[in-house]
């Protein structure tokens, strides 16, 4: 972990220099509100969601070297596995059942959605087993579409999902009897409702990098990464190639999952538009742009794609009006135009992403000096 | 005398309409080097890739170590104790030199997904003892220096050993080497050899595929000669080379004679 922390490669950092980047993400929510508005304390949640959805996703691609195009369903499955079993709208589709619709407690709800979602992990691996790159994706892209337009259309004949209309009235995510969708106070301090939630994702957030760290330094990691270079090396080095693949399948999925019930428990609202290719194409670039393989280059690029919308959101429109005196390019527009010369520029120059593993960029360096002898 | 180590007999394998080995039967003894030569295409590499499991047999018997296999995968034959190397390497090049071997190690040990997330006492040990022992075999084959090297890095003689190595690191009893001197220029296949013959007095059987006649005849005990999928001559190097099929498949034979 000190190796990842300094890419350069030479200083590693001290505790003293850990402890205050632990404090400075601590107090990132009060001076993001103090200083751009509680607008972007929200935005700052969402990035953490989609970090964590990032580094799920790292598992599968930058790991097994399983590419997958539909790694949002398992969003989409966490995030509607806590919006049935949260909400009062299981009364309508079992009201003998549940007249009240099904309230279980968020922290029930999140080993329960990581085994689902696990268990849709295991689902679309198993068939892509003998698949490896274009066919693996578009085989995960369709899995991604098949949950999605599911989700759409079974509000009949049993109205399960709400169809288009989505969910709503999640029950909000409560930690000890405390509510996270009120303002609280806690010794004296007092901490926004998008507060609360940026701490309970940071915390998960750090849960999902202590076990991609955890993997990637293992058995299972190094026999991931030999699937992922060979596979049938791997297999002749006794590696059992389909349990493993399963195994890097669910265990991306899980983290989906588990990030898609904050996300529902979050936003009390949960619809099939949420879940669109769009979204696991965002994933996808997350993991790319940042650095395949490397979690913290997966951060970066997980913070960098969920913030740049919203930093062009703000900023285009007054700086158009203030420069031309009317709005020419709406930001929407702008944002996919900067988003696709961002992903022309980094695959040019840093092709392993903006902050590559040790490994990849190692391999660089070395091509390097090939090509100069 | 003891049973040996691996019996084929009767072995067919075809592609499609095209056979490319059939009433295959040799058996190696434990503790021999055994070599496997013929002309290209003669179908040593797909008897190789059957032993391996990477092809599945249409037809005969494979025993292996008293157990009689059908239709196993290569990584159960790994676990039973074969490891081999590939005629045009196939290491897993993006990472160093010593985790290659790491892998290898796979199979012999245990730890999963809650020992890599607990990393308790059992999984340190056991990662502590492949790392130990990946770095002792990359010692053993000579190429220590570079453990921390990307395996697409290092030279091609390097590769080799480095496959070997990863071989190793499974505990195999049968280690199967597909042409590992090709390429090699003499002093570095004088190496290979004195490391083959070490790797013989461990105990391991070797089995080799090899067009170096010499190499062939200096290192192994008997020498199977394949020809168009069928094995036409057996024995030890010196009786197979006055063989007049052998001489007839390597030379051709004047039809009119």
């Amino acid at each position: 972990m000190k190796q990842l922390l300094s890419p350069g490669g030479g200083t590693q950092p001290t505790k003293f220099t850990l402890c205050l980047m632990f404090a400075a993400v601590l107090l990132l929510p009060f001076a993001t509100d103090a200083l751009l508005g509680r607008g972007w304390v929200r935005i700052m949640d969402f990035a953490m969601l989609y970090i964590m959805l990032a580094l799920g996703l790292n598992i599968v691609v930058g790991y097994a070297g399983l590419l997958d195009l539909g790694y949002i369903a398992f969003f989409a499955v966490g995030a509607y596995c806590y919006a049935l079993t949260g909400s009062p709208h299981l009364a309508l589709a079992f009201p003998l059942l549940f007249p009240d619709g099904l309230h279980l407690s968020f922290w029930l709800v999140v080993p329960l959605a990581a085994l689902l979602a696990g268990g849709f992990g295991v689902l679309l691996g198993a068939p892509t087993l003998r698949l490896r790159g274009d066919y693996l994706a578009i085989v995960t892209l369709g899995f991604g579409e098949i949950i999605r337009i599911f989700m759409n259309n079974l509000n009949a004949p049993i109205n399960l999902t709400n169809g288009p209309q989505g969910i709503s009235r999640i029950d909000p995510i409560s930690m000890a009897g405390v509510s996270l969708n009120a303002t609280q106070e806690i010794f004296g301090i007092v901490l926004p409702s998008v507060h609360l939630y940026f701490y309970l994702f940071l915390g998960f957030a750090a849960l999902v990098v202590f076990v991609s760290q955890r993997l990637e330094k293992s058995r299972i990691g190094r026999a991931w990464m030999a699937i992922r270079e060979d596979e049938i090396a791997a297999s002749s080095m006794g590696i059992n190639t389909r349990n493993l693949k399963l195994l890097a399948f669910a265990m991306g999925a899980m983290f989906g999952g588990v990030s898609g019930t904050l996300f529902a428990g979050f936003q009390g609202f949960v619809s099939p538009e949420s879940f669109s290719l769009m979204e696991s194409i965002m994933v996808l670039c997350m993991v790319v742009l940042g650095g395949m393989g490397n979690i913290y280059g997966v951060i970066l690029g997980g913070l960098l794609l969920a913030l740049l919308p919203e930093v062009l959101r703000h900023s285009v429109v007054p700086l158009q009006q203030a420069l031309f005196g009317k709005t020419l390019i709406d930001p929407e527009s702008l944002r996919m135009l900067l988003f696709g010369t961002a992903l022309i520029v980094v695959m040019l120059y840093r092709p392993a992403g903006i902050w590559p593993s040790r490994v990849r960029r190692r391999e660089l360096e070395t091509d390097e000096a090939a090509e100069i002898v | 005398m003891t049973v040996p180590l691996l019996e084929l007999s009767g072995v067919g394998k075809q592609f499609g309409g095209l056979s490319a080995l059939s009433e295959v039967s040799l058996h190696i003894k434990r503790g021999e080097i055994y070599g496997l030569i013929g002309p290209n295409g003669a179908g040593k590499t797909t008897l190789f890739n059957v032993i391996t499991g990477l092809y599945q047999l249409n037809a005969g018997e494979f025993n292996f170590n008293g157990r009689s296999y059908q239709t196993p995968k290569p990584h159960f034959l790994a676990q039973a104790g074969i490891a081999r190397t590939f005629q045009n390497i196939r290491l897993f090049a993006n990472l160093t030199a010593l985790e290659n071997v790491m892998i290898g190690r796979h199979v012999r040990t245990k730890a999963g997904v809650f020992g890599a997330l607990l990393r308790n006492k059992s999984t340190r040990n056991e990662e502590r003892a492949s790392t130990e022992r990946a770095r002792e075999l990359l010692r053993y084959v000579g190429i220590v220096k570079a453990h921390q090297t990307l395996a697409k890095n290092l030279s091609y003689g390097e590769q080799r050993r480095l496959e070997i190595a990863r071989a190793l690191a499974t505990d195999p009893l049968l280690l199967a080497l597909d042409e590992p001197a090709a390429g090699m220029n003499a002093t570095e296949t004088e190496s290979l050899k004195v490391l083959l013959q070490d790797i013989r007095s461990t105990g391991i059987t070797v089995m080799l595929i090899e067009h170096d006649v010499k190499l062939i005849m200096g290192l192994c005990d008997r020498v199977a000669v394949l020809d168009y999928g069928r094995k036409i001559a057996e024995g030890v190097p010196d009786e197979v080379r006055q063989n007049p099929a052998v001489i007839a498949a390597y030379l051709g034979v004047d039809d009119a004679a």
